[in-house]
């Protein structure tokens, strides 16, 4: 089943999503601010509004710039990779029943598939960076996404019981009596510190880590290739924002207000929670990093597993 | 774990506490009176200068900022011939004000004197001369030092006693 109007769908959905992402850095520095007893950029624009606008128009004027050293078509691929594989991992997103790109009966495979090429982003813009900090960089965001992947998965496989289908559609239309977020918070949880590492966002964002490898992977990028990064990271924010509020807090359900606007509440106040996340929390060491998904977050996402079949399989009788 | 739970809580609180920013340009903030800013040289009541050209505050300056050539006017007032501060090295340590023994340069509570140029930030004398007295009013170098200069002789101003005639000095 797709959408009635698909080319409003996709090229509204697109719109949003990039109008949404290139908003939030604005979003988070005045956000970030108020959590640090700051005002924030309030200097261009109504309350510093055009402030992204005056961001990226010094993007696009500065000197775009490959190393001589560095291998230039993976380099120039590489951002590329990063944004479309977010930008099509929206496709499978329901904002509101009918504006939805394309309604797979797969979506959370397919979210899960999209968020793994994604790691090939980064890792071969720090390999053909050809520099020993991008590299560095390269590889923990390797290591990080692929053993915070799989318990991500795992979190995620809860819900996909309880709703009994991998659709995100018939996953929202399941939460009509009850969240998943009440039956499913140890779930909940799970997907969000695994999102959170994810989307490589501060407490999580080691492969970028400004004060051990200046800006890892992406240390040798300059002009809009790196704004790709950039826009590509608050694109991951928005995606993962939206994939928790459709597989935990109801998606476009609620009383009163349009679906849409719902949709919007609920993936705007997790936005704003990662955003306080980054004002609360230091960065862990790598290991504990890893120590914390391997032996810490994957039993839990097992057990969780565990316990929600065994509770299905009871009721089920 | 709970830690973390509580800096979040606490970090989510400061949402509604008071910003700590200045508005600077709208919103001036206040300086005490004895704020080390932009500095001036002061005059005496009479409007006379009260800077001697002593150079102990250019040697007190520790960044080398102060240049000015000594002069001797026909009263015999010592006086700078020319008096330059360079506010491009200044660091505003106030040492130049400690050493004067005159009261003559004095720091004051100002601050904005960006430029666009640096040559800008070379203040000549007639850039850092004031009309008033600054900090310290009735003050007068000439009428306490004991010294004699044209229209005054030694011993005629306020708590001088005339010197004494050596040769008189018999037992």
């Amino acid at each position: 089943m797709t959408s009635p109007f698909p080319f409003a769908s996709i090229f509204g959905i697109l719109f949003a999503a990039l109008i949404i992402a290139g908003g939030l850095p604005w979003v988070e520095r005045r956000v970030l601010a108020l959590f640090q007893d700051r005002y924030g950029p309030n200097r261009v624009g109504p309350f510093g509004v055009l402030q992204t606008l005056a961001d990226a128009i010094k993007m696009f004027a500065k000197e775009d710039w490959v190393p001589p050293f560095a291998d230039r078509a993976v380099f120039v691929i590489a951002p590329a990779v990063l944004m479309v594989t977010v930008l099509l991992s929206f496709a499978i997103i329901p904002a509101a029943p009918g504006i939805i790109v394309d309604d797979l009966n797969i979506g959370v495979l397919f979210f899960l598939g999209m968020s793994s090429l994604g790691v090939y982003s980064i890792v071969l813009a720090g390999w053909s960076s050809d520099n020993k900090y991008a590299l560095l960089g390269a590889m923990r965001g390797a290591a990080q996404m692929l053993s915070y992947e799989v318990f991500m998965g795992l979190s995620i496989m809860g819900t996909v019981l309880l709703a009994g289908s991998f659709d995100l559609v018939k996953i929202v239309e399941a939460q009509r009596g009850l969240w998943f977020v009440v039956p499913q918070f140890a779930g909940f949880m799970l997907f969000l510190i695994a999102g959170l590492a994810e989307t490589r966002r501060i407490p999580f964002d080691l492969p970028e880590a400004e004060s051990e490898l200046i800006a890892g992977y992406h240390a040798e990028y300059s002009g809009m290739k790196f704004g790709l990064f950039f826009v590509g990271e608050y694109l991951g924010i928005t995606l993962i924002s939206s994939i928790i509020t459709t597989l935990f807090l109801g998606g476009w359900l609620g009383p009163w207000l349009p679906p849409v606007v719902w949709f919007l509440i609920k993936t705007s106040a997790s936005i704003a929670f990662f955003i306080l996340l980054r004002a609360a929390l230091p960065r862990p060491r790598f290991d504990q990093l890893m120590a914390l998904g391997w032996k810490l977050m994957l039993p839990l996402a097992l057990i969780n597993l565990l316990a929600t079949g065994a509770a299905v399989l009871a009721w089920s009788f | 774990m709970f830690s973390i739970l509580s800096t979040i809580w606490r970090v989510f609180l400061h949402m509604f506490s008071r910003r700590v920013t200045v508005q600077y340009p709208e919103q001036k903030p206040y300086l005490a009176p004895r704020y080390r800013g932009r500095i001036i040289l002061s005059r005496d009541a009479e409007g006379g200068e009260r800077c001697v050209a002593c150079y102990l505050c250019a040697v007190a300056c520790p960044v080398d900022c102060i240049a000015l050539q000594a002069a001797e006017d026909a009263a015999g007032r010592r006086y700078p011939e020319f008096f330059r501060i360079n506010f491009s090295r200044c660091i505003f340590c106030g040492y130049c004000e400690d050493a004067c023994p005159t009261y003559a340069i004095q720091l004051t509570p100002d601050f904005e004197m960006g430029e666009f140029h640096r040559q800008n930030l070379v203040y000549e004398k007639q850039d850092l001369l004031i009309d008033g007295e600054g900090k310290y009013p009735g003050y007068n170098f000439w009428k306490v030092a004991g010294v004699a200069i044209g229209g005054k002789a030694k011993g005629e101003a306020a708590r001088e006693a005339p010197p004494t005639d050596v040769n008189s000095l018999m037992p």
